[in-house]
């Protein structure tokens, strides 16, 4: 490899490094994202320039074409909403594609020698590459259903699990050793097949609203097997790169858990243990105060402090924009109107904030959970559109609930609550919500966005 | 200094690295930011560019044309992606400090 390309390598890797530290400002995430997408073209396109007899050129372009046709329009398609998913099919693709680099890369190696002693620790690596990566791929597509609910989204466990999963784990030892020692390609496509399975068990366990921490840790497992590809190749920048990604990636998911309350092994495992007795996730039919639109448009246009918790179910319905219109025609009465950020609302850590971003939302109306719980108890009226786990007081008073000791938005203390549900089915992690049968709390049902419309019209008439 | 030790050095200090750029990053970013960093390990494609450009199996060529594919979903959709939530923060201009937010919780 010429110098040069060593140090443009160095240079990629260097944008990589920029990237992620601009991703994490709010007014540099941008042109951080844009560095690391221009490091990562210079660094794909280098081969094309300096490795001699670089075989399959256009077939391997035409491969890129497909795969920019596909992601392109993956990631332009997606609604918002979805993105937590999408997220999660991008970072399977790339662990899979990790796995088949490290089965070609291996292959290789074996040609190479022919039957020759290899480098104990590039083989090692490679069974690391085509182990992880294979989980990556697995436990991504396990969440990608789960998410968009072409599975169940609670936690699936049988009786044996736990064993099960251990004999994989020794099995997927015993077969890297064999890797490593025999160099037999056979051998390495059991334990990709092992891979599979373990990813696949792996995520089941995992509840719904916990989801996108396993696509985080996964994302920073995927880091990892690039890294590790990286190495057997001796190319710096697919090193740092990788292990830029896994170790903050790794981090991020800590911060994650963390916002939410939860240890990540908690989250991972719990099921397993059998942690949970609630979370039927049955309707209850126990007796609630409702009203209509006309009534809860009264309610709000006379308050003089409202604040609107948001959740999933606003985005679902589309309804941000018919949220924002009520809010502006609130404030243009004089009301002080804010929405209640939670750490986790949406389906993933910050995921509200591009949601409500989407409909024009200023950013000042958007507080966050610490900046806005002390002010509940001045607030006449708490509306919680779509939102129920980060609102439920058996995160603070049920020990053994799945939500337990997360921290919540203290909606409880309001004067008033109104909820705009579509039905009295409980939230994404299927805990009942004690908050629905105080008797502060008004129901107002119906689909988001028709009852926002509803709302709106009640209030222009007062 | 021998070669592999010159390899876990780079891999000890980007390890670090990684730890260190993004540990103010504000919840509001966690979601961006892991769709950035999911991207950036896309860079897989270069290696298989690497392998693929250098086989001359029928077979290795097509599971490696696979993995390019693959790789270009993950590099290309993911940078995209990001792009397009980022996009919703560029006309704020934020009012507060955003750092701080990270232990939002506790």
């Amino acid at each position: 490899m010429p110098t040069w390309v060593q140090v443009v390598y160095l240079l990629c890797a260097v944008g990589f490094i920029l990237a992620l530290k601009g991703l994490s400002g709010p007014r540099t995430a941008r042109s951080g994202n844009l560095i690391g997408a221009a490091a990562a073209v210079v660094a794909c396109v280098l081969p094309f320039v300096y490795v001699d007899r670089l075989e399959h050129v256009p077939l391997m372009l035409g491969a890129v074409a497909v795969g920019t046709v596909g992601g392109v329009l993956g990631a332009r398609r997606v609604q918002m909403t979805q993105m937590p998913q999408m997220v999660a099919l991008f970072n399977g693709v790339g662990g899979g594609a990790a796995a088949l680099v490290a089965l070609l890369e291996l292959r290789h190696m074996t040609d190479a020698v022919g039957g020759g002693e290899l480098p104990g620790f590039d083989l090692a690596a490679t069974a690391f590459t085509i182990f992880v990566g294979s989980v990556s791929f697995a436990g991504s597509l396990v969440t990608f259903a789960k998410l968009q609910e072409l599975m169940t989204s609670r936690p699936v466990t049988f009786p044996g699990l736990p064993a099960l999963f251990a004999l994989l784990l020794v099995g997927a030892i015993a077969l890297s050793v064999v890797t490593v020692t025999d160099a037999a390609l056979a051998w390495a496509v059991v334990l990709c097949v092992v891979g599979l399975v373990f990813g696949v068990l792996l995520v089941l366990p995992v509840g719904g609203a916990d989801v996108p921490i396993v696509i985080s840790l996964l994302n920073a497992f995927t880091g990892l097997t690039v890294a590790a590809g990286g190495y057997v190749l001796g190319n710096t920048v697919l090193l740092v790169g990788g292990t830029l990604v896994g170790s903050a990636g790794t981090f991020l998911t800590l911060l994650m858990a963390r916002a939410m309350g939860r240890s990540v092994a908690n989250i991972m495992f719990g099921a397993l243990k059998g942690g949970s007795t609630l979370g039927g996730g049955v309707a209850s039919d126990r007796p609630v105060r409702s009203a209509g639109p006309d009534d809860v448009g009264i309610v709000l246009a006379y308050a003089s402090r409202v604040i609107i918790v948001p959740g999933y179910g606003l985005a679902v319905a589309q309804a941000q924009h018919t949220l924002r219109e009520l809010v502006d025609l609130l404030l243009k009465r004089g009301i002080k109107v804010d929405y209640a950020i939670h750490p986790v609302a949406g389906r993933m850590p910050g995921h509200m904030n591009v949601l409500l971003a989407e409909a024009q939302v200023p950013y000042e109306q958007l507080i966050e959970m610490d900046d806005i719980n002390g002010e509940f108890k001045h607030t006449d009226v708490v509306l919680v559109v779509g939102a129920n786990d980060v609102v439920n007081p058996a995160a603070k008073t049920t020990p053994g609930a799945p939500i337990y000791g997360m921290p919540i938005l203290n909606a409880d203390e309001a004067h008033q609550i109104v909820f705009m549900k579509r039905s009295m089915r409980p939230g994404f992690a299927g805990i009942e919500n004690e908050l629905l049968f105080d008797p502060k709390t008004t129901l107002l049902f119906g689909d988001a966005k028709d009852s926002l419309a509803k709302l709106l019209k009640a209030v222009e008439s007062l | 200094m021998t070669e592999g030790v010159v390899w876990l050095t780079i891999f000890v200090l980007s390890v670090f690295v990684g730890i260190e750029v993004i540990s103010k990053v504000s919840s509001t970013l966690h979601t961006p930011l892991m769709s950035g960093a999911n991207a950036i390990h896309g860079i897989i494609l270069l290696g298989a560019i690497l392998v693929t450009g250098t086989t001359e199996s029928t077979f290795a060529l097509i599971v490696g044309l696979v993995a390019i594919v693959l790789a270009t979903v993950n590099m290309v959709g993911g940078f995209v992606v990001t792009d397009r939530m980022l996009q919703m923060f560029t006309r704020r201009k934020p009012a507060r400090s955003p750092a701080d937010t990270d232990g939002g919780a506790r």
